[in-house]
């Protein structure tokens, strides 16, 4: 049996990754692969800490994030699309309208 | 075969998966790339005894919203992106990133809490997460969170139809 603690550090180092992607790179869907990486991670702490109490729980509690996530990347790619129609770009740095 | 073989191979797949969204500048190799570390965390769920949620990752992360993905990048035809170097945006984003990932990991490496190193065992050998744990659970104790998932879902599908969908000429006047 592998110790709890591989699976914290395992879904740390994801999380890091994840965090990386999201503020280093500027293709507006490459970062949001960064956002999916780092909801990854969260669930499979969520896994591995359940499988010490309820099991049930950490899937229960994982699907509701997997959800919520296939919700976030079809609105979030929907208003990407719509950016792109406008201003022929996915480029954060070059998306700005809002900024004064 | 042994737990901690498993843990290996398929933590590292999805370690290089991830590695390989930050570095890789075509977004269709980081797409691909992100379903190889969904892939190898879907693994990590089976070899945690979460069979049902392991199928849904597969299904949903490396089906559904991969797709998704793919699909976007292919519709707006992204190229390769040009390599920027390390500029001073790079360096702080590196930064922080490194921040994130050694202030979690540097406390849970050096720490001798018990709990911590207990083989991660099913305390109710019973109630592991099979499938039909997990429906039994979810349509009883969980009936509302799940009624709600499905509001939400319903709510982005009828939003994400709406932000996609091209103006009418009447609406553009």
């Amino acid at each position: 049996m592998v110790d709890l603690n591989y699976y914290l550090i395992l879904s740390a180092m994801l999380f890091g990754l994840g965090v990386a992607t999201f503020v280093s790179r500027r293709n507006s869907i490459v970062m949001f692969m960064g956002v999916e990486l780092m909801l990854n991670a969260a669930n499979l702490t969520l896994v591995a800490c359940a499988r010490m109490h309820r099991p049930v729980d950490g899937s229960i509690l994982s699907l509701m994030v997997i959800a919520v996530a296939a919700a976030e990347v079809a609105v979030g790619l929907a208003i990407l699309l719509a950016v792109f129609r406008l201003r022929r770009t996915v480029n954060a740095d070059e998306i700005r309208e809002l900024r004064a | 075969v042994n737990e901690l073989v498993l843990f290996l191979f398929f933590g590292s797949v999805a370690l290089v998966g991830g590695v390989n969204v930050l570095f890789q500048r075509h977004p269709v190799h980081a797409a691909l790339f992100l379903v190889a570390s969904f892939l190898g965390i879907a693994g990590l769920f089976l070899t945690l005894g979460a069979s049902f949620l392991a199928a849904i990752q597969v299904l949903v992360y490396a089906g559904a919203i991969m797709v998704l993905f793919l699909f976007l990048i292919l519709l707006l035809n992204l190229d390769k992106e040009p390599f920027e170097g390390i500029n001073a945006t790079r360096g702080a984003s590196a930064l922080v990133a490194a921040a994130t990932m050694g202030l979690i990991v540097q406390p849970l490496a050096s720490t001798d809490e018990p709990a911590l190193h207990e083989p991660a065992r099913p305390l109710i050998e019973s109630a592991s997460a099979s499938p039909i744990h997990v429906g039994q659970f979810l349509f009883r104790e969980y009936i509302v969170p799940f009624e709600i998932i499905s509001l939400l879902l319903l709510v982005a599908m009828v939003g994400a139809i709406h932000m996609a969908r091209r103006p009418t000429p009447a609406e553009l006047h």
